[in-house]
């Protein structure tokens, strides 16, 4: 599966989809949920929390390992996705629509920044190598 | 998206560092059959080969195949090599009276302290045949060879790098295995566990790290592919490192370096009910053994709490601290279990708190296996 071209990532594995209204939608790459394997627990962040950019916010979990899911930008959590309590596993079948967390940006030009699909897979690439 | 733990971290350390690792002889079957690959100490071994959960319940309910021939079979052969095991090892290999009759057992230092576990099988009177850990092989037979000068000069211990093993586990494995090799059937069908028997080429084991039923087997290494691919065209699918962590995991078996080492012994390490210290028998450790009881135990943990609990978490109990020592998900359960050393007063039944990240979660005290022959055996009601 490649990366979709409507979507912006970070160098750490998360994938950002800017909304009509400002907001951004955030969850992790193809990459990084093979990388982890079957997914059983994820803990997002609780709306209304200040975030700054690249700090821990979320946690993935698989069978084999966690991992902490960074903000690709400052900003403020507006919405967790609640039904990956019940099926983290949607984050390995769909990992462009099992989205983890919602959030308000403080500065659009943030978001702007971040890598496009092709930035993304040098990184990707980049790791493997 | 970042790098949790340590596990994680060994994700990216190997995709990195794969030129320089060791390969079995199924390498290129695993690549074949769409393995991630990853460095199991040292190894270059298959993690999954899509799903570890399928893996892990395709196992419980028919069965697969794990490429277990980094694990190390060493031959000790010479007159009173009986003798001699039974004073390496913490099991009485006195209890073997027949040829393929196998024994689980811990090998101390003189502290106590676990070398590692290993089975032996009783092949002749002159012949026993020892499996080893992958990651402890040459420090295992750099300390039977140490030994044997001191106590059994005569002794040859050989490491069998010639032969390679294939586990075949779940309920449907051993008639799987009767179906690739029939010729082993007649002398393998009135195996009971932890039973062998020697079919030329095959020397088939009805032993396991599953918790379910079927064999190991043990053949020359230049004929495994060929074994792997017939099992395979049999139904047999091929199962990673991941699922096999989850299903000892659950049978309460050990995981050498993890739920045991040379930091401990195998009293702190469930392992009391293979260590003999009512015979008269010396044994390696044995004394250290007797002069220092216990103060810690290992039990069954299941999480109440959301959350997925880890090795090397802290767990709080009112009787102290403790650690877990192997934790994941349990597929069978659907919850997350571990094995962790408490301090002894701890007691099935209790509630303890495990320490996740910033967070104390609420874990159950159970008696474990956890799973085994298809079926959960955890009740919390």
């Amino acid at each position: 599966m490649s990366n979709p071209s409507n979507l912006k990532y970070t160098a750490s594995h998360e994938w950002v989809r800017s909304e009509a209204d400002g907001t951004i939608t955030v969850g992790i790459t193809q990459h990084a949920q093979e990388l982890l394997g079957d997914m059983v627990f994820v803990e997002a962040p609780t709306a209304g929390r200040k975030l700054k950019a690249k700090e821990e916010c979320a946690v993935v979990e698989s069978v084999k390992a966690a991992a902490d899911v960074y903000a690709p930008v400052s900003g403020e959590v507006i919405a967790a996705n609640g039904d990956l309590d019940g099926s983290p596993e949607n984050i390995n079948s769909d990992p462009y629509g099992a989205w983890i967390f919602k959030m308000k940006p403080d500065n659009a030009a943030d978001v702007a920044a971040l890598l496009d699909a092709a930035g993304y897979q040098a990184v990707v690439d980049s790791e493997a190598h | 998206m970042g790098r949790g733990t340590d596990s994680y971290r060994a994700f990216f350390i190997l995709t990195k560092a794969h030129m320089t690792l060791k390969t079995t002889p199924l390498n290129a079957a695993h690549r074949a059959m769409g393995a991630k690959m990853v460095d199991f100490g040292g190894w270059d071994m298959p993690v999954n080969y899509g799903s570890q959960i399928d893996e892990h319940h395709q196992v419980r309910n028919d069965c697969g195949m794990f490429d277990v021939c980094h694990m190390r079979v060493v031959d000790a052969k010479g007159d009173g090599v009986r003798a001699f095991l039974c004073y390496l090892l913490a099991n009485n290999a006195d209890k073997l009276h027949m040829p393929g009759r196998a024994l689980y057992s811990a090998m101390l230092r003189p502290d106590g302290h676990v070398i590692d576990d290993l089975i032996i099988y009783f092949m002749t009177e002159q012949w026993f045949r020892i499996v080893v850990n992958a990651g402890t092989a040459d420090k295992d037979i750099a300390w039977m060879k140490e030994q044997a000068a001191k106590v059994a000069p005569q002794l040859t211990i050989t490491s069998r790098d010639d032969l390679a093993m294939v586990a075949i586990q779940g309920p449907n494995a051993r008639a799987k295995v009767w179906q690739v090799v029939p010729q082993t059937q007649a002398a393998t069908e009135g195996l009971k566990n932890f039973q062998a028997a020697d079919c030329g080429e095959y020397y088939v084991a009805r032993t396991g790290y599953t918790g379910e039923d079927g064999f190991e087997v043990m053949l020359p290494k230049e004929n495994v592919e060929a074994f792997w691919y017939a099992l395979n065209k049999a139904g047999v699918k091929p199962i990673g490192l991941g699922a096999r962590d989850t299903l000892r995991l659950e049978a309460g078996m050990n995981l050498y370096g993890q739920d045991m080492d040379e930091s401990v012994g195998p009293l702190e390490s469930g392992l009391a009910w293979t260590v003999d210290l009512q015979s008269e028998r010396d044994f390696i450790g044995k004394a250290a053994l007797l002069a220092n009881p216990p103060s810690s135990k290992l039990v069954g943990l299941v999480l109440l709490d959301r959350g997925v609990l880890r090795g090397h978490q802290k767990v709080q109990t009112l009787h102290g601290e403790g650690e877990i020592t192997s934790g994941s998900f349990s597929p069978t359960l659907e919850k997350s279990i571990a094995l962790a050393r408490v301090p002894n007063g701890v007691a099935v039944g209790d509630t303890v708190q495990v320490e996740i990240r910033d967070k104390l979660l609420n874990a159950k005290v159970v008696k474990y296996p956890f799973a085994r022959n298809g079926k959960g055996l955890i009740n919390l009601s």
